[in-house]
């Protein structure tokens, strides 16, 4: 995008050679959402941009912000803010959209920042508390116990269905 | 099939292009077809049509398909004593050949699907193939009778063979003294053997044939039996029969003189045998060097997929090459205009290679074309009328998208121009008319688009027909005051079918609603005309490509959206004395006359800052198919401009509304509106009270008049 701001730190994937790990370990890209730390695989993530105005989809959930021209494609860009139920997320140019392909489909969230590329091995990926948890909550696979705090692992393919 | 998947993977590639092949040879074999029916073939065109039949039946035979190979080989046979003129072509043996290509063609479609037809599909065709085969042996069987009247009587005669060897007879391991016993087999022999070619024994060659012979065969057999002992050799000896009788001793030539020519030009028979395996010989040969050199010269075999993804490359390089020139010029004021040079230059080549990109996809209609010629003639014959098929503009070329969704609205109208709008020979000739009624098929290039016409001279729409079927299935309402035009754009209403009886021509339940579906599905759009006893006229405006679209970008709100060109009638701003509210929901805008009803953009999709007041903006006035007319409201038009077409469903639901959506100049993305969808959608928000007029009294006295 000839839009695309150069203050914003864009993290290239490159980064993830320089991470010694075993074969058994899987990698994360976390991010900040407000207080919380999140994470995804990083094997969905195509690639991770400085938000851009985006055309808004008529008649659509809140959470759908519109679509983004990605070179050519047509990606919608959804606000993992609202769709937490934690309202909407003032944009700014400092905001990201970390752009995922997940079920051949590919769509763009919009966090407020991306921390790390996170390597654990699978046991270090503690199961959610299953207590109290109501129905359409599958999208949370995990913990895992990060440098940083907490990291909730989520599973965007039950995120936005 | 090999269990190596490399190779399995190779025959499957091979079974593509052999499927893809066949199916151009068979567009091919129609087209020659169609010819058939209106005149004999030439030679030119029966070889073809057997080209075709062979290169099917070869590739059937390698992989296996025995259905395809039976029944092209009957069809081959039979093309090939046409070729030799054994066979007349009657009508009778053109309509079987336009009934083998259409058994081919399902038969062919069959082997690519992988289904197994009826065991006995094809083979009333193939039986009266094999018939008329049948006849012409017999026939040719009873000229070869006629020229030896002899041959048919019981009584032994004397046949007179000359048997001499090529001196290289041995090399094929052929041994004379086998042929002698099978003659011996047919009756009393006499042999004389010619050692006047023998050398001395220093000078022999051993393995050289030098033996001539001369056989006296006295027996009942007729001279084919001869021959058939001969069969095998005929390449390799020079042989001469000739019936020595009672009589006049048609000794022909002494031995010394017989050159292995001598032998060709013989009896009837052998000289009908020689003509068929020649007449085949230097037809292969030709052939695939004709092939090969078309395809080396003129094309090659591109996969589709190739092809898509070059147009969206240079669809990329479009949208690219226009924000550059919006940021050249918002740049140019400042700094020198050294880039503006370059900039134009690109903008040209861009548009250049667009332009060649997508002519790569572009095909002639004729492929389309080529089925209605079939059509006429079946349905016309079916319904006893008399119809001349004239087509103009075969050549035109559009998307090859676009080419396969015509064939079944072209079809259909088709149908419908036999089935409701030509009337009897009988209805014509007592209307003044010719017997033989005339559909035009025309296609021709108007602007961006295609304009397709089907035109004929039956009896015109039946107004009052029409109307009443109209009334009874509730389209219209009772009161309503329909012009002629009007009417006659009820055929293309959903539900409507003025079929009297559901005949298996047209009338199957689909009826024009869903050509004009179809049609607007394309981006284009269907009118008729029609004059009572003079004949109806179809109008198809169809864009060249599903790829691009010539669109007017709107303004709503801080929103752009594209709404297709085609399907624009006139924009206006309304006055306040047009505009008339009927209800909470619904507001309509009075033009000509006419009532159309709005449709609030900015209430539909919530677009803010829009202007609320359509007497401040616009109303653009679109066609929605099934005949009727909405007034979308927007801000302003920003301009017309041909866009690429991107599909939203790609990464996302469908949008209610949204048809897909482009990349406009400054990079941001654009929505297309769907006006069908459009023209459904029902606003949640009333409108707002206060800005809307009262109903003045002008407006109500037109409606009185109405």
């Amino acid at each position: 995008m000839l839009q695309a701001h150069d203050d914003v730190p864009a993290v290239g994937l490159a980064a993830q050679s320089e991470i010694v790990a075993s074969p058994t370990s899987c990698q994360f890209i976390s991010f900040r959402l407000g207080e919380d730390e999140y994470a995804i695989d990083i094997m969905a993530v195509r690639e991770i941009k400085g938000w851009t105005d985006t055309t808004p989809l008529p008649n659509q959930p809140a959470h759908v912000l519109g679509v983004l021209n990605l070179r050519g494609a047509i990606v919608p860009i959804l606000d993992l803010r609202s769709r937490f139920g934690q309202g909407m997320t003032e944009t700014t140019a400092m905001h990201v959209v970390i752009i995922v392909n997940v079920a051949e489909k590919t769509f763009g969230i919009l966090v407020d920042a991306v921390s790390d590329i996170l390597t654990v091995e699978p046991e270090e990926i503690k199961p959610v508390p299953d207590a109290e948890r109501t129905g359409g909550e599958d999208y949370l696979s995990g913990i895992i116990n990060a440098d940083q705090g907490m990291v909730v692992v989520l599973e965007l393919q039950q995120l936005f269905r | 099939m090999s269990n190596d998947s490399t190779s399995g993977s190779d025959f499957d590639r091979f079974r593509i292009t052999f499927f893809e092949e066949c199916n151009e040879i068979l567009a091919d074999l129609e087209v020659h077809l169609t010819q058939l029916q209106d005149e004999a073939l030439d030679n030119e065109g029966l070889n073809a049509v057997f080209r075709a039949a062979h290169s099917i039946k070869a590739g059937a035979g390698a992989f296996g398909f025995t259905d395809l190979v039976t029944f092209t080989h009957a069809f081959e046979a039979l093309l090939d004593k046409m070729r030799d003129g054994e066979i007349d072509q009657t009508p009778q043996v053109s309509d079987l050949l336009i009934r083998g290509g259409d058994v081919l063609a399902e038969l062919v479609a069959a082997a690519q699907e992988d289904r197994k037809v009826e065991p006995d599909f094809g083979s009333a065709v193939l039986d009266q193939v094999k018939e008329i085969l049948g006849q012409a042996q017999a026939e040719a069987d009873v000229a070869e009778e006629e020229a030896e009247p002899e041959t048919v009587d019981g009584s032994p005669k004397i046949w007179r063979i000359r048997l001499q060897p090529n001196p290289d007879l041995f090399k094929n391991a052929t041994e004379p003294l086998l042929l002698i016993r099978e003659m011996r087999g047919l009756g009393e022999l006499k042999v004389t053997c010619d050692l006047s070619a023998l050398p001395p024994v220093r000078k022999m060659d051993p393995e050289l044939a030098y033996l001539s012979w001369t056989f006296e065969l006295s027996s009942e057999c007729s001279r084919a039996d001869v021959e058939e002992v001969f069969e095998f050799v005929d390449d390799t000896c020079s042989i001469e029969i000739s019936e020595a009788g009672g009589s006049a001793e048609p000794q022909t030539a002494p031995a010394e003189e017989v050159t292995p020519e001598a032998g060709q030009p013989q009896a009837a028979p052998e000289a009908v045998v020689t003509v068929a395996k020649t007449g085949k010989a230097p037809e292969q040969a030709p052939a695939p060097a004709a092939k090969s050199k078309a395809s080396a010269a003129s094309s090659i075999r591109v996969e589709l997929g190739r092809i898509d993804r070059l147009v969206n490359t240079v669809g990329e390089l479009v949208i690219t090459q226009a924000m550059l020139a919006q940021e050249l010029a918002e740049l140019s004021a400042e700094t020198e205009r050294q880039p503006i040079a370059g900039q134009e230059q690109l903008a040209n080549l861009t548009r250049e290679l667009q332009e060649c990109v997508m002519a790569i996809r572009m095909q002639p209609v004729k492929s389309v074309f080529a089925r209605m010629p079939r059509l006429v003639r079946d349905l016309s014959g079916k319904l006893g009328k008399k119809i001349n098929l004239r087509m103009h503009g075969e050549h035109t070329e559009v998307d090859k998208t676009i080419i396969e969704e015509l064939a079944d609205p072209l079809t259909h109208m088709i149908r419908n121009s036999i089935d409701h709008g030509m009337e009897m020979p009988a209805d014509r000739i007592a209307a003044g008319k010719p017997e033989e009624g005339t559909i035009d098929l025309n296609a021709a290039h108007v602007g961006g688009n295609i304009v397709i016409s089907i035109t004929d001279d039956g009896g015109g729409i039946n107004r009052e027909r029409v109307l009443s079927k109209a009334l009874e299935k509730g389209i219209v309402s009772p009161d309503a005051n329909l012009t002629d035009q009007e009417i006659d754009e009820l055929i293309f209403a959903p539900g409507f079918s003025t079929a009297e009886e559901v005949t298996d021509i047209s009338g199957r339940g689909v009826g024009m609603d869903v050509v004009r579906r179809n049609i607007v599905s394309l981006g284009g759009r269907i009118q008729v005309q029609s004059e009572p006893g003079r004949g109806t006229r179809f109008h198809m405006l169809i864009p060249l490509t599903l790829a691009v679209l010539d669109g007017m970008i709107v303004a709503v709100g801080n929103q752009r959206y594209i709404l297709p060109i085609t399907s624009i009638v006139e924009s206006f701003r309304p006055e306040t004395s047009q505009m008339r509210r009927l209800d909470d929901y619904t507001q309509v805008v009075q033009i000509r006359g006419e009532f159309i009803r709005i449709v609030r953009l900015c209430d539909l999709f919530h677009v803010d800052n829009a202007v609320q007041d359509p007497t401040r903006g616009l109303v653009v006035l679109v066609e929605v198919a099934g005949g009727g007319k909405i007034g979308i409201t927007v801000d302003e038009l920003i301009g017309q401009q041909q866009i690429v077409i991107k599909s939203l469903n790609d990464n996302f639901d469908p949008v209610p509304g949204i048809s897909g959506a482009t990349i406009l100049g400054n990079g941001k993305v654009a929505l297309i509106l769907d006006i069908e969808q459009l023209a459904a959608m029902k606003s949640s928000l009333p409108f707002p009270g206060p800005t809307m007029p009262a109903f003045d009294e002008d407006a109500a006295t037109i409606v009185a008049a109405e």
